[in-house]
């Protein structure tokens, strides 16, 4: 599928014309340079959209450590059974054909008078516009007794991959009627929906494989996304599994340990099985190197995701504090061809249209059992602003929490194709 | 065995209306035939079971599948069996629900007249959701009855707008035309995909989702996103 040469002849002919006019800013001879550093849901897709509609006016460079990226969203699904690991890994290889260099490295420096970026393997790279898509680290010390050393007896599994296949075997070693506990985190974080959903996924699976085995979640929050959803959800299919304790139990206050596999909660001591302990978090840390963060993340112009501490640098995705949009796969793929539009209007004078941004976040409670909340955005002066939304309702037809699972198993589809190519 | 012996007796019930039954009819005569039916069955946005189930949807539906709703043993085993609301299906049960399914609780004399029948069925098509590809597919596919004011199907799109916007329906329609789950959006006919886009934008397609999005585009930015795709090429 591709335009017709008529229609791009004709494409081809505005940009040049607009191109006449003062716009270019590349700040080097020759072709405008575009660094992304992350090859996620934001950086992958602002990458390629790019690349593709510049046409080879502007050399594009993604930064992304991993050879194969395993998508965070849909890794719950792998923990209650529903999806293969290695159907949620995507290479590099369609990006690359598009005409970006992908350079599998770490980013560990910007010097932003420069415009240059160092590369752990040595080297640097030159940008005009650099974008940031470093997704989130965890803020260290938020859960006492936690650090990324103990990240092996008590698995975060927020970043998918090795985390994700190492809870799972730890789900399906647990004995007869043991405890998984979830220490859940506090707001903002990626996904909202993210740690209730894996709740349901682990419960699935314990019903299939340990059926007396019990779920406590320690939640910090008062409320959270999709709450009366999931707790239908598992009033009706996961009877008696679940607990929650919330912040007026103790779900606040909690420290782990590790080597004895324990969770003190509001000093309580209670033995567990299994504890997936996700921290509170903040921008990837390569956003605080750059010097664009404020606290924990990186606050944006809504209108093109420029940072507000420097309008060469974009940051997309969960790394930026923006409004209204929750941190999801869907949000920073949006945010991306925003960003791509406004960084090829700014390098090469071509057209530049007003940001529209939107949100979908689905969620599997059981087998063929969706939902979903959507939203859709808009920029105003001070932040993203949400303009409309959708949830889907307690009490659905059965049909139709299937229709909301196809349609949700279409869409990763959609994206992961629209994100690499 | 006995499932399989019942499947087959619905078949051989259901055979000779197939026959009769015509095509879609006039959505807006149907509109004035459903005042029979909304005594008991409501329709549309926010709508709730009554003494009939919901009929939001019942295009492409399984029978008996709304949840919370008490139906006839009937329906149940059709249900159970396989049943699934189709053209044809709905037109023979209308035309004579008891002797469709014998136990049927819809106590509705039945409407004889084939046009009627078609009248109706086209209005409540137009509350079906299942499927939504344009042009549509089976069960509901057929041209598109429309109101849409013609000032608004003249407006000449801005095709390098539409690309830009089409990066958005791109997060879950395929580029490539492929169809998992989420309608294919490529190669429409420039005006269907208006009208659907319309329709949606003033809730009449029953989706969430694309009542959103389309509910934010103005009427330029539709006809810039019909231009973009009717330029694209396989």
């Amino acid at each position: 599928m591709k335009l017709n040469r008529r229609l791009f002849l004709g494409t081809a002919a505005a940009a040049t014309a607009s191109l006449a006019a003062p716009m270019v800013m590349a700040a080097s001879h020759g072709k405008p340079n575009v660094v992304v550093i992350g090859g996620g849901a934001g950086g992958a897709t602002a990458a390629r959209y790019i690349a593709k509609d510049s046409k080879g006016e502007i050399n594009v460079t993604l930064i992304e450590p991993t050879r194969r990226y395993y998508t965070c969203f849909f890794s719950n699904l792998y923990l209650g059974g529903f999806r293969e690991m290695e159907s949620l890994g995507h290479g590099y290889g369609g990006m690359a054909a598009g005409g970006v260099n992908v350079v599998h490295d770490w980013a560990v420096g910007i010097d932003r008078d420069a415009k240059t970026v160092a590369l752990a393997g040595g080297g640097s790279v030159p940008y005009d516009k650099l974008i940031l898509s470093p997704g989130i680290d965890f803020v260290e010390g938020a859960v006492p007794g936690w650090s990324i050393a103990a990240q092996n007896a008590m698995p975060h599994a927020y970043k998918a991959g090795s985390q994700t296949e190492l809870l799972k075997a730890q789900i399906m070693a647990m004995p007869e009627g043991g405890t998984f506990a979830m220490v859940a985190p506090p707001n903002p974080f990626r996904c909202p929906p993210g740690p209730y959903e894996r709740i349901s996924m682990v419960a699935h699976t314990l019903k299939e494989n340990n059926p007396t085995a019990k779920i406590l979640i320690l939640d910090p929050k008062e409320k959270f996304s999709k709450q009366g959803l999931f707790e239908e959800g598992w009033a009706n299919h996961y009877d008696g599994m679940i607990e929650r304790i919330g912040p007026d139990f103790g779900g606040a206050s909690v420290e782990v340990r590790p080597d004895s596999m324990e969770v003190v909660v509001d000093g309580e001591v209670e033995k567990v099985d299994v504890c997936n302990v996700i921290p509170a978090m903040k921008a990837g840390r390569i956003c605080e190197m750059a010097g664009v963060t404020d606290g924990n993340w990186a606050p944006v112009n809504a209108a093109d995701m420029s940072s507000k501490a420097d309008a060469d640098i974009h940051v997309l995705g969960d790394a930026s504090s923006q409004g209204d949009m929750p941190k999801s796969g869907f949000s920073a793929n949006s945010q991306a061809k925003v960003c791509a539009n406004a960084v090829r209007g700014a390098l090469t004078g071509s057209r530049v249209f007003p940001a529209k941004f939107s949100n979908t976040c689905w969620s599997l409670i059981d087998t063929d059992n969706g939902i979903k909340v959507g939203a859709t955005y808009e920029a105003t002066d001070e932040k993203i602003a949400k303009v409309d939304g959708f949830i889907s309702a307690t009490g659905e037809d059965a049909a139709l929490r299937k229709a909301t699972f196809e349609e949700s198993v279409g869409w990763y589809s959609g994206i992961t194709a629209d994100m690499m190519g | 065995m006995l499932k399989f012996v019942s499947s087959i007796l619905f078949v051989v019930v259901v055979a000779s209306p197939v026959m009769a039954a015509d095509e879609f009819g006039d959505a807006d005569r149907g509109a004035t035939l459903f005042k029979d039916c909304k005594s008991c069955h409501q329709l549309g946005p926010g709508a709730k079971n009554r003494v009939g189930p919901v009929l939001n949807g019942i295009f492409g539906r399984a029978a008996a599948s709304v949840e919370k709703f008490k139906y006839s043993k009937s329906l149940k085993r059709a249900g159970t069996d396989g049943l699934v609301w189709d053209f044809e299906r709905l037109s023979a049960y209308i035309e004579n629900p008891k002797a469709f399914a014998s136990g049927t609780r819809m106590n509705y004399r039945g409407m004889k007249s084939v046009t009627d029948r078609n009248d109706l069925l086209a209005y409540l098509r137009d509350f079906s959701d299942n499927p939504q590809n344009i042009p549509e597919a089976a069960p509901t596919a057929r041209a598109l009855s429309h109101d849409l004011d013609p000032a608004i199907l003249a407006i000449v799109g801005d095709p390098e707008y539409g690309e830009y916007l089409s990066n958005e329906c791109l997060t879950c329609h395929r580029a490539d035309g492929a169809a998992e789950g989420i309608p294919s959006i490529t190669l429409w006919p420039e005006e269907d995909f208006v009208v659907a886009m319309h329709a949606y934008k003033r809730q009449l397609r029953p989706h969430p989702v694309m009542q959103m999005m389309a509910g934010r585009l103005s009427n330029e930015e539709i006809a810039a996103l019909a231009a973009y795709f009717a330029q694209l090429e396989e």
